[in-house]
């Protein structure tokens, strides 16, 4: 069911929302009396659906900042490269970026379409170990525009945690957007009967992108998701001619490592600028394979090290708790 | 019904002495598209134009941090909002929703339907007097508060959009889908501004194409749009927008510089041919 009814008035708070039925703008709208009563708050039994589908999911990462173009989507990509670097783990990267699906070309799997069969929709497959999942799929050109509002597009997220036969996996990592708003309300919404092990949160330097990040930092914790730590990217770039460094993105405000201090959370690493990673990105290769001992690189391997043993020292503390 | 025809009324007054309106969209996120949009509007500034900013990016509004205008309280007029203004003259006024948050770590976590509203009220109830151009930052992607912009501002003129790209493909790739909204909902679009555009090392001069190179030019080509021109990376320009400096009149000398001036005077002249 939509979330805004094709006969709302132009206002529609949403059927789900708590002022459904009850707004100034509910007047006169044929569903204003089922909204008010509360029917149509009732929880979406995806949500259940959901948990199920997730329970043979161990651990799901969710990576997340609050500003455009910190690295987000390349720095999931390269998080699932180096899980999946374990053969005996099943790994998958889901992007629910319903505007701007960039996961398709950075796996270099761009044009890849999925099927579907009766046990759901089949994720296209970079390794034997590592699935990914995105709208990009779904779209024909790579012109076409998913122009939805949020209730499509939380209709989509949900058809993606629901529908599709991720199968046994280790490990699920979900690339998002920028930003706090429909996206991320609703993939907490519909993870709320599974447990997620926490959120990465990915910044640049400058207070410009920190700004946006603790606005997420805020939205984390109001939605009661742990943070795992943050990654700071485009820390500084090393000239490889004259191999001075410089603040491209200066951290005027003392970076993530101060806001890190402030919040109590944790660092988890500074990767550098290096044109290596774009260029990886936009051939759709992992650069933890094309340049594996470049700086960037081994604080990108340390980085996700960090991230397994939280997964894996929580899972034990759910063991001996259970 | 009276609420709607003084809204409407409303509408007309408040954009109906704004010259030329601008949107500025990228598909991708952290192209640069506030900093552009602040950057142009000090350039148009500078270059004598009465220029106003709204701001509709709800979850993160840079601008009045770009413009160093702080947290400046806003007060509202017979015709609305009135806007706020970074110098005494009154040349460059800004509108965004930064200004109404108490807290500025608060998130604005708000669905589309909040959002949409929001705008309907940003666009059509700030009292922006008279203006040569307005620009309009815009969040990425194409969605909610894209639609709302435009259904909102159809009752005024909208000239066009500019769309702003990095060089790497994993950008244009992003952009292509913004071209194709603006075709879809009828917004012409007045050229691509490519950012990040090399790096040139203070030390020793070596140009480094850090997110790849050409992407700007190319995206152009094939979409048969006006390539506006490049701006490099530059820390000094990154360190005026943190700081909220007027990098256009810190830095003249600068090859950063020369290459807004020139892509805000193309840009001026397109708005005032077409």
């Amino acid at each position: 069911m939509a979330d805004v009814p094709d006969d709302a008035p132009e206002h529609c708070p949403g059927t789900e929302s708590e002022a459904a039925g009850k707004s100034s703008s509910c007047q006169g709208c044929p569903n204003q009396k089922i909204c008010a009563s509360g029917a149509t708050t009732a929880p979406d039994p995806a949500i259940a659906e959901i948990g199920v589908k997730m329970s043979t999911v161990k651990h799901k990462i969710l990576v997340l900042s609050g500003k455009g173009g910190v690295g987000k989507s390349t720095f999931s990509a390269h998080l699932a490269h180096a899980l999946a670097g374990d053969s005996t783990k099943e790994v998958a990267l889901l992007d629910v970026d319903i505007c701007g699906p960039s996961i398709p070309r950075i796996m270099g799997v761009e044009g890849e379409q999925v099927h579907q069969s009766g046990s759901g929709w089949s994720p296209v497959y970079v390794e034997d170990n590592l699935a990914v999942m995105s709208i990009g799929f779904l779209l024909s050109s790579p012109d076409d525009a998913v122009i939805w509002r949020g209730p499509k597009k939380n209709g989509m997220i949900k058809q993606f945690l629901r529908d599709v036969d991720w199968g046994e996996l280790d490990y699920l990592v979900v690339d998002t957007p920028p930003g706090t708003s429909d996206e991320h309300l609703s993939l907490v919404q519909y993870l709320s009967a599974t447990h997620v092990d926490g959120a990465v949160i990915v910044t640049t330097p400058q207070e410009v992108a920190l700004q946006d990040v603790r606005k997420e930092i805020r939205f984390c914790q109001k939605v009661k998701l742990p943070i795992i730590g943050v990654v700071e990217n485009m820390s500084g770039f090393v000239c490889p001619k004259c191999k001075n460094t410089s603040q491209i993105f200066p951290p005027t405000s003392g970076g993530a490592e101060r806001m890190c201090a402030d919040l109590d959370l944790r660092l988890l690493g500074k990767v550098p600028l290096d044109p290596r990673i774009a260029r990886s990105c936009d051939e759709g290769k992992s650069f933890l394979t094309e340049v594996p001992d470049s700086p960037a690189a081994k604080v990108y391997q340390s980085i996700v090290q960090s991230i397994q043993d939280y997964c894996s020292n929580r899972a034990k503390e759910e063991q001996s708790n259970t | 019904m009276s609420q709607i025809q003084n809204m409407e009324q409303n509408n007309d007054g408040n954009l109906s002495q704004v010259r030329h309106v601008v949107l500025v969209l990228s598909g991708k996120g952290g192209v640069g598209k506030s900093t552009i949009t602040t950057e142009l509007a000090l350039a148009l500034r500078h270059a004598g134009k009465k220029v106003g900013i709204l701001d509709v990016d709800l979850c993160g509004p840079s601008i009045p941090r770009m413009l160093g205008v702080g947290r400046p309280d806003v007060h509202q007029c017979d015709s609305g909002w009135v806007p706020v203004y970074t110098d005494a003259q009154k040349s460059l006024a800004l509108m965004s929703i930064g200004f109404l948050l108490e807290d500025p770590d608060e998130a604005v976590v708000w669905r589309g339907p909040k959002k949409t509203a929001m705008i309907a009220q940003f666009v059509s109830d700030v009292a922006w007097g008279e203006l040569d151009v307005l620009l309009v930052d815009t969040p990425p992607g194409t969605s909610d508060e894209h639609l709302a912009v435009l259904e909102n501002l159809k009752k005024h003129r909208v000239d066009g959009a500019v769309l702003v790209t990095t060089p790497q493909a994993v950008s244009t790739g992003d952009v292509r889908r913004e071209i194709t909204f603006c075709k879809k909902t009828g917004v012409r679009i007045l050229g691509i501004i490519e950012n990040m555009s090399g790096f040139v090392c203070p030390h020793c001069s070596d140009c480094s194409n850090i997110f790849s190179k050409g992407g700007g030019e190319e995206l152009a080509k094939l979409t048969g749009s006006t390539f506006l021109g490049s701006v490099p990376l530059d820390p000094l320009l990154s360190t005026s927008i943190e700081e909220g400096k007027d990098f256009m009149q810190s830095f003249p000398e600068s090859a950063t510089f020369s290459a807004i001036s020139s892509i805000s005077q193309t840009l001026f002249n397109s708005l005032q041919t077409a």
